[in-house]
Order: C-alpha cells, then structure tokens, then sequence
C-alpha cells in the first residue's frame, strides 16, 4: 500500500501511526522484527534511508488480495516493483515473506492459501531481481489477522503478505 | 497410571459373577428409536448411587445423568423429585412406584471407593418389571469419573443401540490472548469437559491435533522455530518428532485406522499435494501432484480409500481416491465450497464443511456423495470429528469480531447442538475411540 504523495505532515504521521500498530501487531510472528515494535523508533519522516521503517513507511511493506485468490492486483505489482527496487538498493537485509488468509475460509485450506500467496511474491520479487537465497517464506493461514471485525472491508487487510526486511 | 482397561473390567464383571443375576432380561422392550422427525428422548430415572460415601454416590450419579441428558437421546428426571431417592442393586425395585411416577427406564446403581472403584449398576424396565443391563465395574482409584463414563457407556448402548462414547477424551486447541497474536496450545480433556490438561505450553503455534487409534498417539500442526511441520506426539511419554522431512511446509494430518500411518500435505512452492508415511519413518510415499491445494485428508475406516479437499476445479471441494493415490473422483456438487472431509468410523457417512450464501456450515453425506444433509449453520463454523460410535459430530464455531472459538457437538439427525465448556477459547476438536 502506497502513501500518495501530497499528503499533510499530519495525515502522514497518522497514517505512519497506524503502520507501526499493524507491525506491531504482525511483528510477533516473524522470527526476528528488531526494532519495529516501539512508536519511539520512528523518526517524523519515512526513516532513515535504507531502514526498515523507511521501506515500512514509504515503500509500503504488504500486498492484499481478492478472496480466495493469489494473483497480484495491479496494486500489488507497483508496490512489489517498489520493494524490489528497494532490497536490491540495500542488499544486506534477508527477507521473510509472510503469508496470511482471512477467516472466511477452513484452517488447512487457509494455511495452503497463504503459501501459494506467499510464494506468488516470493517469485515475484526474484524476477524483479531478488536473490532468491536471501528469501525465505512463511504462511501463517488466518490465525494472524491484522483488523478485527466483522465484515468484508476489514477482512479484506487480512488477505496479504508481508515483506519482512531483518 | 494403571488402569483397569475397559475390556478387564468387563471380564471381571463376567469373571466375579457380576453380571448381575437375578431378574428375567427384559427383549429389547425399552428401547430408544434414535431416527424420526417426531423423536422424543426417553425419559429415565437415575437416584443417586448407593455408596457409603453419599456425596461420592451423588457425584457418580450426576456424572452419568449429565452424560445422558447431553446425548440428546436421554431425558434424566430430576433426581429430588424421583420416589426413591438412592440406588440399591441388590433388589427388584417396587415397579408399582415406578410406574405410578411415570417412569418406564430406571437406573439403580452402587459405587464404593477401596484399593479400586467398584460400581455396579442395574437398568430395569418397569412396564415389563425385567432387568436390561446388569454390569458391574473395576477402575483403579483416580478414574472415578471414567468408572461413570463406563456405566453410562453400558447404559446407552443397550437402550439406545450402537456403542457408547461417553468414556473417550478429546484433543483440541486451547487459544487464549488478542486475535491478532492469540496463543494457541494443545489440550486434552474428557469428552464431557472434565480433567482438562495442557499438552504443549504456547511458545510456539499448534494446530489441527488428530487422535490415533490406540489413543496415546498424536499428530498435529507445531509451528516451531519458525518452520511449520506435522510433528507426532506421544501422550504417555511426552515425546515429540517429526513426522517427516518433505517439502517446504507440512500440515493437516490424519492417522490412518490402524494408526500405521499418516496422511498429510506438502507444500512446496506454493503448491500443495497428499502424502503418506509410516509412523515408523521411512520414505513418505506421494498421493496427489499438480499445483493445486490437496488437503484434509481422512481414511475410510477399512483403510483402503482416503477423501480429501482439492481446489483442482476452482473452490476447494471433495474428492475421493484410493489410499495409494490416483484417480480422483469429485464428490461434492453443492453450491459453495467444501472441506475438511472426515470419514464416520462406521463408514457410512462423511462429515465435512461447507461454505455457501456467506455462512459456514457442518455437514454430511454419503460417500459417494449422495444423501447431504446439513446439520448446523453459523456466521462460522468448521472442523467436525467424530464421536466412535458414527452418531455425534464435534467442531468449532467463531461468532468472529474479537470473540473466539468455541467447542460444539450436534447428532448425525441435526438434533441437539450443544456447546462444550472450555476454560479458554477452544478448536480443532479431534475426538478420541473408546478408550482401551
């Protein structure tokens, strides 16, 4: 998800804000998320160059997608062009990709769905360049939701995969 | 533990002459027709257990009252309002007070506490003043509450035909703490709720236990260490592996019925298909292959078929194959999609999860696909297991928002769904056999 470009300092902290709490709240999952958990760590900006709160905040960190489905949305691809351009700028970072469901839809089923969706950018990303070896994923199905509610916009954040830089 | 097994305790009720004798058997008079649209649970009389502890007969009493009241099959009196207030086995009841009160089955029983439990029970049928159960039982000191599991065991199959499934346990996963990050640990519990154990502690994800067989066997989903594998888990002995090293991910995993085997799926670059090992390790050999998602795997209770879920044609939706791979013929044809098949241990029946007109729904069909019939509809609800005896089903329901899952039974005629008290949130039910 891209932040537009003209946008106030102050709709741009608040959308910062709402960033670091959804990694906060997905940070748990990842093996190793150092340093994305506290508010204090981000600067007024998009980060340092080449931080992982630089390519959280404007280069955006996570892709969605339609029910039931792994193909990318002209949406996903400009941000996974972004995060290619991005890692293979700063190549010292390993990269896990996570793989998430929604809850309409069983446990097995959903923990598939996230691979095959996580895979779907995995090989997206290495043909945008990325050393394969630097990738690794993960799905996690539906038992790691990001927005809690019950209805079709809310699940609709659930059904993505996240790039974590560490 | 040492415990009596279910079979020695009923060769000692043989063995000691405590088949109780006395009292011409009643054929079959008192008998549950558990089929029908204009069912009615047959209503049954159980004082409390005589026992030179009252509070232990009491309790004994209530356990097996609760047993059969939560069957849906049975309508316990309420005990303060019965004529007689405490079981006597070593009688013929007065039937003319029987009868007067309306009561048809009734239950005496006896239970004493020494080196084991003892517990004697007699059901005597009081329009035909004949004895229809008398067995008496032997558990070891700490299995009070299977001592009453046994006897309500006895009591269902002959009046309600069938096997029992009152003295089983079921595994599930207990969730506790925020949705976004919730804790999820294995447990295991009697299948009323009773002697709830903790089997893992939480630091890493489990899910999707299934019992095997013998029932001291366990296979289940461990996200440890970042790297998600099917594990086996020895209950007696708190011993875990894993189940095999194939593929990238592997998850949903089903022992085969004579728990030599597992079936399982591989993921491997976001593909996922069937495969199959020995519990004893060794090659896992393959079922499924393409690029689809093949998943929840079940055996037939001979062995020889396996249904699972294939999104092959688009939604996931049930196929049947035999148990070496190949061939799979689709089964599901319902509007919606369907999954998590799971075979009856009778074999007549597959119970599964169907999704359609945005709800969730449990339910079951032949195996040949005919014959669906949906027992229970919710905002959500997935995950069925089945009771040994083919005739209750277990899964979980989410209201969903930040509530959590819950345990809940219904019966193969759609009747009485229930939920089944858990300290914390609740899923992944996999019910246990009669235990040995």
């Amino acid at each position: 998800m891209a932040i537009p470009a003209p946008m106030s300092t102050a709709l741009r902290a608040a959308a910062m804000l709402f960033f670091v709490v959804v990694v906060a709240a997905c940070s748990r999952s990842s093996n190793d998320a150092v340093g994305l958990t506290g508010a204090g760590n981000l600067g007024p900006g998009g980060g340092a160059p080449g931080s992982q709160q630089e390519f959280i905040v404007t280069v955006g960190d996570r892709v969605f997608f339609e029910t039931d489905s792994s193909s990318l949305t002209s949406e996903a691809m400009a941000t996974l062009d972004k995060q290619a351009a991005w890692l293979n700028q700063y190549q010292n970072y390993r990269i896990l990709i996570e793989g998430h469901a929604d809850e309409r839809g069983t446990r097995e089923y959903n923990i598939a769905l996230g691979a095959r969706r996580a895979n779907v950018v995995v090989n997206y990303l290495v043909s945008k360049g990325v050393n394969g070896q630097r990738i690794t994923s993960q799905s996690f199905g539906k038992e790691r939701p990001v927005a809690i509610c019950n209805d079709i916009s809310c699940w609709s954040q659930n059904r993505r995969a996240v790039t974590v830089v560490q | 533990m040492t415990l009596v097994t279910r079979r020695s305790a009923l060769k000692l009720g043989l063995a000691g002459g405590a088949l109780l004798a006395s009292a011409p058997m009643a054929m079959a008079q008192l008998r549950i027709v558990v089929e029908g649209a204009n069912f009615q649970p047959l209503p049954i009389a159980i004082p409390d257990f005589a026992s030179s502890d009252p509070t232990f007969g009491r309790e004994i009493a209530d356990i097996v009252r609760n047993n059969l009241r939560r069957s849906g099959l049975f309508l316990p009196l309420d005990p303060a309002s019965l004529p007689v207030q405490v079981g006597d086995v070593n009688g013929t009841p007065d039937f003319n007070i029987w009868r007067t009160a309306n009561v048809d089955a009734l239950v005496m029983g006896s239970v004493e506490r020494g080196g084991q439990i003892s517990s004697s029970v007699r059901v005597w049928d009081t329009r035909q003043a004949a004895q229809v159960v008398g067995k008496s039982y032997n558990t070891d000191p700490n299995s009070a509450r299977r001592i009453a599991h046994i006897v309500s065991d006895a009591i269902y199959e002959q009046l309600a035909g069938g096997s029992g499934y009152f003295d089983t346990r079921v595994i599930y996963v207990a969730e506790s703490g925020p949705k976004a990050n919730r804790t999820r640990r294995l447990a295991i519990m009697d299948q009323d709720g009773a002697n709830m154990q903790y089997l893992t502690d939480g630091s890493s994800m489990a899910l999707t236990p299934r019992f095997a067989p013998n029932g001291d066997l366990v296979t289940y989903m461990n996200f440890a260490d970042g790297n998600p594998q099917v594990y086996l888990l020895q209950l007696s002995s708190g011993q875990q592996q894993r189940l095999a090293n194939v593929g990238a991910m592997t998850f949903a995993p089903r022992f085969s019925p004579d728990g030599g085997t597992v079936a399982f799926s591989v993921e491997q670059g976001g593909a996922t298909n069937l495969y199959a090992v020995s519990t004893g390790g060794g090659q896992p050999m393959q079922l499924t292959s393409g690029a689809a998602i093949d998943t929840g795997p079940s055996y037939s209770p001979d062995g020889s078929r396996i249904v699972f879920e294939s999104d092959r044609g688009g939604s996931p939706q049930i196929y049947m194959m035999g148990a070496g791979g190949g061939n799979a013929q689709r089964i599901s044809f319902g509007q919606g999609s369907y999954s998590t098949p799971v075979w009856s241990p009778k074999g007549d029946l597959i119970a599964y999860t169907r999704q359609s007109d945005g709800q969730f729904h449990i339910g079951i069909m032949a195996p040949d696909g005919s014959g669906e019939r949906l027992l229970y509809s919710s905002f959500h609800a997935e995950g069925p297991t089945w009771a040994p005896n083919g005739r209750v089903i277990m899964f979980f329901q989410d209201p969903g928002g930040n509530d959590g899952p819950r345990l809940m039974s219904v019966d193969i005629w759609g009747r009485n769904p229930q939920t089944i008290t858990t300290d914390t949130y609740a899923s992944d039910p996999s019910w246990s056999g009669l235990r040995a």
